[in-house]
């Protein structure tokens, strides 16, 4: 199916106008996923919004919420002589505290850039099948730097299951995986979160199912949307979110607005071998700290994967540049263009923080889109 | 790395240790791995994440969408005449 089915201008006007009827806030929306982010601003959908309504980012950039300790760790692994240390392309430029994994390459790591954890495991295959000298005991390894949501996380179980079927003793990866539902229990504990309903990302009920977000929207009296990225899904989000709090309902729920694609149990074989290569941890976050049972770790049968075990560490304290909001940023407080180093001090070429870095950060959306966004501001201001 | 543009599945190759296949997100062609999604069929839209097909996409709950859309667009035409 064409995706330009999703893009229909009169459907999105028709969208659009039932929105502003409903509208009858103020109301903050907050969408809790890098590619909405950036969908939300390259099309322009906040610019189709009354005034009403605001929407702001949450903690849905994977590169972003990485904390710096895991850069840090990275960047030792990387640097570490005989390894071949494998990352999508976003983690590159995300400052850790003593410079990027960029830097790290033009000092003589050897980084290769993938698109799926499959190929960290190709690539460990093929150079364990060129001779005896390509193994853990010399040293030679091939590293994978696992981060993401709960979506991103299968394709690392996968990897890391073949390694273990192929007894790819030079294999590893330094998992930094995080769950979305525990980041939005710690911003929706704060009495001042601000936050009147949640646009919940779809790929990541996709594979995880959507019941925890019927227990938040009850608890928190938040009303909750699944919704997917094209303009007609992220609209169908919202109005499902307005129609609840028009309402005024004393209890919320979460509405599945991805049902083409998203069930209400998600994705069970995904879940399964999740569930088969890790367990649940408590997981730092960038700009929120520890958050309790957020992450996930190897399982003991797994655990001879873990690069945590198999470098040395030479502990660094993190230490986030102090003028960066990207802590507020990811818990909805401000929008990027609210910081004041947004597009002066800090814009892509020069990122202070990882949401500027990332395909998928607010502040690089931002950036990307900032005419218009700066318009909307100017248009609020009024 | 949310590749949100589902692909349509080419061919599907079992001959390996996974299920693979290749898939067209409009007119790029990609290798996908079909692991988690044993119920797709060569013609079928994928929704992919890294590498991996992750849904189906259900193309009747799909047209019912639209075409909801579509009847509410005609009746508002109609209302504004
Ligand atoms: S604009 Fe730059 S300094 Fe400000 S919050 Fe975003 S990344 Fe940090």
């Amino acid at each position: 199916m064409p995706t330009t089915d999703f893009g229909d201008p009169r459907h999105v006007s028709l969208l659009v106008e039932q929105i502003r009827k409903k509208a009858v806030g103020p109301w903050t929306i907050m969408e809790v996923c890098g590619g909405q982010t950036h969908a939300i601003l390259r099309y322009g959908i906040d610019q189709l919004l009354p005034d009403s309504l605001r929407i702001v980012h949450g903690p849905g950039c994977p590169v972003c919420v990485t904390p710096m300790e895991s850069i840090d760790r990275a960047i030792q692994i990387a640097s570490s002589p005989g390894v071949v240390f494998c990352t999508f392309g976003d983690m590159l430029r995300v400052p850790g505290s003593r410079g990027d994994l960029m830097q790290a390459r033009s000092n003589g790591a050897d980084i290769r850039i993938i698109q799926t954890p499959l190929e960290a495991y190709r690539i460990a295959l093929e150079e364990s099948s060129r001779g005896a000298e390509f193994d853990r005991k010399s040293g030679r390894q091939v590293v994978l730097f696992a981060i993401g949501f709960e979506t991103t996380a299968p394709a690392t179980a996968m990897a890391i299951r073949l390694a273990k079927q192929s007894q790819l003793d030079c294999f590893s990866a330094l998992v930094c995986h995080v769950l979305v539902p525990p980041a939005l229990e710690a911003i929706f504990s704060d009495p001042l979160h601000g936050i009147d309903g949640l646009l919940a990302a779809g790929h990541v009920c996709t594979i995880a199912g959507y019941r925890p977000y019927e227990s938040i929207a009850q608890r928190h009296s938040i009303p909750i949307a699944i919704t997917g990225f094209e303009p007609v899904d992220l609209l169908r989000g919202i109005l499902a979110v307005i129609e609840q709090l028009q309402a005024g309902r004393s209890k919320f729920s979460a509405v599945n607005s991805y049902e083409h694609i998203a069930g209400i149990d998600g994705n069970i074989h995904a879940q399964s071998l999740v569930d088969e290569v890790f367990e649940i941890s408590d997981q730092s976050w960038r700009g929120m700290g520890s958050l309790p049972r957020s992450g996930l770790k190897l399982r003991k049968s797994y655990a001879s994967f873990d690069a945590n075990h198999r470098f040395e560490f030479e502990s660094v304290v993190p230490r986030e540049p102090s003028i960066c909001r990207a802590a507020d940023v990811l818990r909805g407080k401000i929008r990027p263009i609210e910081c004041p180093e947004f597009g002066k001090r800090c814009n892509p070429s020069n990122p202070i923080g990882a949401p500027m870095v990332s395909n998928e950060g607010a502040c690089a959306a931002y950036y990307i889109y900032q005419s218009l966004a700066v318009r909307k501001t100017q248009t609020l201001e009024i | 790395m949310c590749l949100a543009i589902p692909g349509q599945i080419l061919s599907i190759d079992t001959g390996g240790p996974l299920r693979m296949g290749r898939a067209d997100f409009g007119g790029v062609i990609q290798d996908v791995c079909l692991e988690y999604t044993p119920d797709i069929s060569v013609g079928d839209y994928a929704v992919v994440h890294v590498g991996f097909a992750i849904a189906k996409l259900n193309m009747e709950r799909a047209k019912d969408i639209l075409a909801t859309l579509e009847n509410l667009t005609i009746e508002q035409r109609h209302a504004d005449n």
